[in-house]
């Protein structure tokens, strides 16, 4: 009797994880359902479900029309260069609050956490008109930086709270110099912290709809907003819009299946999120 | 001899105090640079849109100061009022489901269960996926015709929706996207805190006969107290910052049925080239977000007490 209770307890505790994970499997399976049916498929009612049989003319449709590959190589220059900036400036800067324990400094990094991506765009939208800026990726590059560089700070400025000064010192006692130290002790200890920080400006980086949906001009979309675009001018086309957004979002996704130790460790250290 | 053998001490003793400061001071060095692009891409902004609030800012055309006639102007707008009015029934439900779902899954993923990694790696998914993109798979699943979300209502006997496409659905709708891409990252604050849960409480508790509901209510509770709130002013942020998938499916509409302050924000800024009335609305909405996560820290200081 009470082993029967257990397992339908168990069975209890199995439906319950189904219905939890089942929201998210279930968009994506009809994202990729989508992109895999004919036009006629993607139209009937009663929806098809399963793609029989599975087509990729959507795919090669989004290839053909859009510039969807200068859209994607946008997107890969802007994503590298604000994730590469923020690490080459935040990582040394987390060290640097971490060494002096600047708690101020730190509040500027939450603030920018707090306000919305919105209000950076407005200023930076006029001075980049001044400057000349607009039409090339760099002004999307620049506001990318206000994305990932908190992220990079906030999760180093932890990382390097937690090593042991105990190496360091021992270095800076033997002659090293603090930069000797930081570049040859700390930061290969900090290694994992590096990674985990870059995962996640990347993806927050690539995420991003709203700066560049605002700056980009037709030549320098990224894909979150060629995406969108298409939407606008082209309602009713379910097949290449779903394939089109499954290719965008495709990448993040793998690197979150490939780094999930990862990722978990970032995001319950910090809560950190872009935008 | 002993004297200066003492001399050689205070000074070494003094050296070592010394050397540290100059430490100190050197560690700036480290933070210069990237204080140099924080004040540029982030505190230069916040300066630059008070500024501009102060004056009647057309794009293309001139700038004229008009002090605070934009707030008051913005006390006024009716559609400004009724946005803030959106944006606090989107956030209050776009908060308290992800909460009490967040913590249901983080006291599932708790558990050692086959699979686990997996599932909770899928769970998180969401969370991780491109707004924009996934925003438009749920405007295809809401097509009151089509959709594949009226045919499962069908299934299960319940009338079809409008979804987005009326004005009493829209909020709930856009609420149960928002619920679907952010109840992971409550999840995961809520587990790394029941990871750092004490042990002995619950073998005491063992002991005493107490039933699983009552270990729950009487320590699990209290002792997540802390990061239960953390995880509300966090989702609180996020649910007032909302934009990109209400952006992407509705711009707003119908009407103005889903206009939120970030919406109306970017339809002053960027669609009617306002940009001094819009960065008074960045200066009022930053004041609500401030003003909310003080509140909640307040509380979190009230639970730390209790």
């Amino acid at each position: 009797m009470r082993k029967l209770r257990r397992i339908a307890g168990n069975i209890g505790f199995g439906f319950g994880v189904l219905m939890l994970v089942s929201p998210a499997i279930l968009v994506f399976l009809w994202m990729l359902s989508l992109s895999l049916k004919t036009e006629l498929d993607n139209t009937d009612y009663p929806p098809v479900f399963i793609p029989n049989p599975p087509v990729a003319d959507n795919f090669l449709a989004v290839f053909e029309r859009n510039d969807f590959l200068t859209y994607a190589i946008n997107s890969v220059i802007v994503s590298f260069s604000a994730t590469g900036l923020a690490i080459l400036f935040g990582v040394p800067a987390g060290y640097g609050i971490a060494k002096m324990k600047a708690t101020k400094a730190a509040v500027v990094i939450l603030i920018a956490r707090i306000t919305p991506g919105l209000s950076y765009l407005i200023p930076l939208f006029l001075l980049f008109q001044w400057i000349g800026l607009t039409g090339t990726l760099a002004p999307i590059v620049v506001t990318h930086l206000v994305i990932t560089v908190p992220i990079v700070v906030w999760i180093m400025m932890g990382f390097f709270e937690g090593l042991p000064a105990e190496l360091e010192e021992a270095a800076l006692v033997d002659g090293a110099t603090i930069w000797q130290a930081f570049r040859h002790v700390a930061m290969p200890l900090a290694r994992p912290g590096i990674t985990v920080a870059t995962i996640l400006a990347f993806i927050f980086s690539w995420n991003n709809f709203i700066f560049a949906m605002v700056l980009a001009g037709r030549e320098t979309r990224t894909l979150p907003v060629a995406v969108n675009n298409m939407l606008t001018f082209e309602q009713i086309s379910w097949g290449p819009l779903s394939a089109a957004a499954l290719l965008v979002t495709a990448p993040v996704l793998l690197l979150t299946l490939l780094a999930q130790r990862q990722i978990v460790a970032g995001l319950t250290a910090g809560g950190v999120k872009g935008g | 001899m002993d004297s200066a053998a003492s001399l050689a001490g205070t000074a070494a003793a003094g050296a070592i105090p010394r050397r540290r400061r100059n430490y100190a001071r050197q560690y700036w060095w480290f933070v210069v640079p990237c204080g140099a692009v924080v004040i540029a891409t982030i505190i230069f902004p916040w300066v630059f849109t008070l500024y501009m609030s102060v004056h009647e800012w057309k794009l293309g055309g001139g700038r004229s100061w008009v002090g605070f006639a934009n707030y008051a102007k913005l006390v006024e707008d009716e559609r400004f009022l009724l946005s803030i009015l959106r944006t606090l029934y989107f956030t209050a439900l776009s908060v308290l489901i992800p909460m009490v779902l967040g913590l249901l899954a983080a006291l599932a993923f708790h558990r050692k269960f086959p699979l686990r990694g997996l599932a909770r790696t899928v769970f998180i998914l969401p969370m991780m996926a491109t707004p924009v993109a996934v925003a438009l798979v749920w405007t295809m699943m809401f097509h009151p015709q089509l959709g594949v979300l009226n045919w499962l209502l069908q299934q299960v006997g319940i009338p079809p929706s409008m979804w987005v496409y009326a004005a009493d659905t829209v909020i709930p709708t856009l609420v149960m996207v928002e619920v679907w891409h952010w109840t992971p990252l409550v999840m995961l604050i809520l587990l790394g805190g029941l990871a750092s849960l004490p042990i002995d409480p619950y073998e005491a508790a063992k002991i005493d006969g107490a039933t699983p509901l009552q270990a729950f209510w009487h320590i699990t509770l209290p002792l997540l107290a802390p990061f239960l709130v953390v995880a509300l002013i966090i989702r609180t942020i996020d649910a007032l910052k909302a934009f990109d998938t209400i952006y992407v499916i509705t711009q707003g509409g119908p009407g103005t049925a889903s206009e939120t302050i970030n919406i109306f924000l970017y339809l002053q800024a960027f669609a009617y080239y306002n940009l001094g009335y819009a960065s008074a609305v960045v200066v009022v909405f930053f004041a609500i977000i401030i003003a909310l996560a003080m509140v909640l820290l307040w509380t979190r200081a009230r639970v730390k007490d209790a």
